[in-house]
């Protein structure tokens, strides 16, 4: 009966997988669940008297500051995403389709890079305001110059310009796949053509302008380099001169708590946005409405309205920075620094997306198999980087890693009597733990996404055709799932490329990257090799939206 | 909501192309005022479409529409939607989510007074039964209310048409034999012109004052529930209102000659051509050996209120079906006689099919 002892064992060992799976799982939450434990917990002790500085002279400021960039973004992102999608789902014109994907371009530009390369086309003496004074007749900038880029105001512009698209592409979604019969319907019901915009489309796609909304805000109160550059003192930016400046880790830790209310809030809007947008989902069918064939001059004006800011969020930056990148390129070159801080930015971004791919994998695979309650909670908790600041993460990440070196070092000091310094930080594993808890879930949701695709009848073939936990992954589901992993990998990939605030704060002494080269350079005021740092990011940026354009709901039309 | 707000509907040379697809081509139909018309046909036949069309929602590429004489479509002339008083029904019920169902049954009656819109909310909710609902939204309704809020929104702005694409599709069988009786109770006693589209054609026979049956894109045949079952027009529009066994034979003075008989019909074909016939299950009936024409039963199964039988005629390669609705004791396997009703015979000109009718029909030719 050898045979039959042969088929059993592997079912006890199937047990010990499945554990494994669920402690691998929880073990992934718990890393992005310690840096926000680590912020808490040093918060609460309190900053020796600064705390009443912060409170009094810091923080209302900061939150002032912030409070009015977000309101502007929202309102700007909501107004420039929503028209741009019903401009291009309900109306028919020449190049249409392309606008449809080229309105999704300025997500390839990160902030703070829309915010450098318009600090140097609209400087005083930079390109555009000399063309401008040139057209009107003046020869100093004393004699005229146009308001300062480097506000408030130019903030707002200027982020909501490249955030938009967050806004635009659930809400392009949600009229093409869910307001057709609800359009017509209408119609029948005696509405206009021109009150079906406000009596029906803006309604319905209310939910789908708030996940935008939130998630182009949680971009807001990430980004570091934008508002450093044009002088907004925001939250991201008290905490970094708080900590970085007066090396007051507690106060800093303190600002981050109002940060994280304000990220509470944000993701409370989206989930509670996404709720509203599954009702409205039941029972519609998929199907696009007939689009309104504009006339000639009408289809123009569409065109050129729609091409705004596709132009100002991305043509414009990008075309300036393919300019001035090749303009330093014939000049002097690639210097050696350049290229080992491309290599150190791909090697850095490759390892991270190799760790931030594992770690989703194992969470969103085992919420597929133990779809318990307990399991759901553990793959939230490990999603929640997502909103979370970057500064923050880097934070609690720094406030843990350096604990746990110092634990490390006297340990070492003990038993081999030498001092191997901040280890985790030195090495740079603390921030590639920034970036796992940061980007983690984007590869759990895209690897969810791919799984999901996979019927569950196939794990039910699989198990009992003598397949464990593990096996059934291997032979069955990662095959299977290949395209969503390489989606996955290459959004991960290029977030890492392009994040600036934790990579800025963790990264070991002397260690750059394209984007930490950046911001060295534009915090200096120095314009060098910066133009070619942010032309090489802008180009990895446009693989994802690519990708998006592919696969978005363009793709599913029928 | 009273009967002399219907409207006739006159079609002429309508036609839809989608890219390359003609959906419709050349449709002309009379629609008439006050009764209920289905739109039949299998999917993809393009009746959603003249649907669509008819309510403004979709273009047609040529032809011209009239209601009540007046031209709401044709060359360089289109209605909008929202002036014609057409009502319509979408098949998903197309419910704004974000509105109670008060403010969705409010919707078309924007152009009324506050007042005049509570009144006639109020009528609707008491002709319809609602009233337990109107606070209510829509993702919290069962599927047979969403249909009632749906159908009372079509009928609150009164309209002159009603049109409702496959409105009780989405029911359960059970729930839709109740909605079904109570949605036509309600349209007859308002006696509003109505088109449903319907696939299905029992559907289309119990609720139609008259019965379009479309086929890619062109009128098959126009007539009431018995004219376009008992006289179908052609082998597909037989075949599409129910089974039929198919039997080649060859026509002659008047008659078609087949090896279980010979059937007359008023056909204009030369003599020595093929002709089909269709042979309704229920024209078949036999009993004991030796009393018509012999044949064998091959197959027996039973369905509960009626059996289904499969006998062999000799020299046919298939076998005839037929279903008893009383109790046959002959087995399988044993010798019959076949009696034939000539009145459930339908003949047609050959459509080149052969026995088992497969090609462009939709359906099995025997359910």
């Amino acid at each position: 009966m050898a045979w039959v002892t042969d088929r059993i064992r592997p079912a006890r060992s199937l047990g010990f997988g499945a554990w494994a799976w669920i402690a691998a799982s929880l073990l992934v939450a718990a890393l992005v669940l310690v840096p926000v434990l680590a912020l808490l917990w040093q918060a609460a002790q309190g900053s020796e008297g600064l705390w009443s500085h912060l409170a009094r002279y810091v923080l209302p400021h900061a939150l002032g500051q912030t409070a009015i960039l977000m309101g502007g973004v929202g309102v700007l992102t909501a107004a420039i995403g929503t028209s741009a999608a019903w401009l291009v789902t309900a109306h028919d014109f020449p190049g249409r389709r392309v606008l449809e994907w080229a309105l999704l371009l300025p997500l390839a530009v990160p902030t703070y890079i829309v915010a450098y390369a318009y600090l140097d086309l609209l400087h005083p003496l930079g390109p555009f305001q000399t063309l401008v004074r040139a057209a009107l007749g003046h020869d100093s900038p004393r004699a005229f110059r146009l308001p300062d880029i480097r506000s408030m105001t130019g903030a707002i512009l200027l982020l909501s310009l490249v955030l938009y698209p967050y806004v635009y592409l659930p809400t392009r979604a949600m009229f093409m796949t869910q307001a057709a019969n609800l359009v017509e319907v209408a119609r029948t019901l005696g509405t206009s053509r021109r009150q079906v915009f406000g009596r029906v489309a803006l309604p319905l796609a209310r939910p789908a302008i708030a996940v935008g909304v939130s998630l182009a805000l949680m971009e807001t109160l990430n980004d570091i380099g934008a508002s450093e550059f044009l002088g907004v003192r925001s939250l991201t930016i008290s905490v970094y001169t708080t900590w970085v400046t007066r090396s007051d880790l507690p106060g800093a830790a303190q600002i981050s708590l109002a940060m994280l209310l304000l990220v509470v809030a944000l993701v409370s809007l989206e989930r509670w946005a996404r709720r509203r947008q599954r009702y409205s989902v039941s029972g519609q069918r998929a199907r696009s409405f007939a689009r309104e064939p504009l006339g000639r001059g009408a289809g123009l004006a569409a065109l050129a309205l729609g091409f705004l800011p596709v132009f100002f969020g991305f043509l414009l930056p990008a075309l300036y920075l393919a300019v001035e990148a090749w303009q330093r390129f014939q000049f002097a070159g690639l210097s050696d620094r350049l290229l080992a801080e491309a290599r150190n930015s791909f090697v850095l971004s490759a390892l991270a997306t190799v760790a931030v791919l594992a770690c989703g994998l194992v969470v969103a695979y085992a919420a597929r198999v133990f779809p318990q309650r307990g399991m759901q909670l553990v793959h939230r908790a490990a999603s929640i980087g997502y909103a979370m600041p970057g500064t923050i993460l880097a934070l609690g990440i720094l406030i843990a890693s350096a604990g746990l070196d110092r634990w490390i070092g006297q340990a070492a000091g003990a038993l081999f009597g030498v001092d191997p310094g901040l280890v985790l930080i030195g090495s740079g594993l603390a921030l590639g733990y920034a970036y796992l808890a940061r980007f983690l879930a984007i590869s759990i949701g895209s690897v969810e996404a791919g799984l999901t695709r996979i019927p569950r009848s196939y794990d039910q073939s699989a198990r009992t055709l003598g397949q464990g936990v593990t096996g059934m992954l291997r032979h069955v589901h990662l095959p299977l799932s290949r395209p969503a992993l390489a989606a996955a990998g290459l959004l991960v990939f290029v977030d890492c490329m392009k994040e600036l605030p934790a990579t800025l704060l963790l990264r070991p002494l002397n260690f750059e990257t394209l984007a930490t080269h950046l911001y060295g350079e534009a915090a200096r005021g120095t314009y060098e090799e910066a133009a070619i740092a942010a032309w090489a990011i802008v180009l990895v940026g446009i693989l994802p939206v690519i990708l998006l354009a592919r696969v978005g709901p363009g793709a599913s039309r029928g | 909501m009273s009967a002399n707000q219907t409207a006739s509907l006159d079609l002429e040379g309508v036609s839809r192309r989608f890219g390359d697809r003609v959906v419709l081509s050349d449709v002309t139909l009379a629609i008439p005022p006050g009764r209920i018309t289905c739109l039949l046909g299998e999917s993809g036949c393009g009746k959603s479409t003249l649907l669509r069309i008819i309510a403004g929602v979709d273009r047609p590429d040529g032809g011209r529409i009239r209601m009540s004489g007046t031209e709401i479509v044709g060359p360089g002339r289109f209605v909008q939607p929202e002036s014609r008083r057409i009502g319509f029904m979408f098949q998903d019920y197309a419910l704004f989510p974000h509105l109670s169902v008060a403010e969705n049954l409010a919707f078309g009656l924007r152009h009324l007074p506050k007042a005049a819109q509570r009144d006639r909310v109020a009528e609707v909710v008491g002709r319809i039964g609602l009233a337990h609902l109107i606070d209510r939204y829509p993702h919290s309704l069962s599927g047979g209310e969403q249909q009632r809020v749906a159908l009372a929104r079509a009928l609150a702005p009164q309209p002159a048409i009603l049109l409702m694409d496959e409105p009780f599709s989405n029911l359960d069988q059970g729930l839709r034999e109740r909605v079904r009786r109570e949605t036509l109770a309600t349209l007859r006693r308002i006696g509003t012109t109505a088109i449903i589209v319907t696939h299905d054609p029992q559907e289309a026979l119990a609720v139609g004052d008259l019965i379009v049956l479309m086929r890619g894109g062109r009128v098959e045949q126009v007539g009431t529930p018995f004219e376009i079952y008992d006289r179908p027009r052609s082998p597909y529009a037989a075949e599409f209102m129910g089974p039929c066994n198919r039997l080649t034979g060859i026509w002659s003075k008047g008659r078609i000659e087949t090896p279980i008989g010979t059937f007359p019909a008023d056909l204009d074909l030369p003599d020595g051509s093929l002709a089909l016939a269709c042979i309704r299950p229920q024209a078949l009936s036999i009993g004991p050996d030796g009393h018509g024409i012999s044949a064998r039963v091959t197959a027996k199964t039973f369905m509960g209120e009626s059996e289904q039988i499969d006998i062999m005629v000799h020299p046919l390669a298939e076998t005839l079906r037929m279903h008893s609705h009383v109790r046959i004791p002959m087995a399988v396997g044993e010798k019959v006689s076949l009696q034939l009703n000539g009145a459930e015979i339908h003949v047609f000109a050959d459509d080149g099919l052969g026995a088992n009718g497969r090609g462009a029909n939709p359906r099995e030719n025997i359910d």
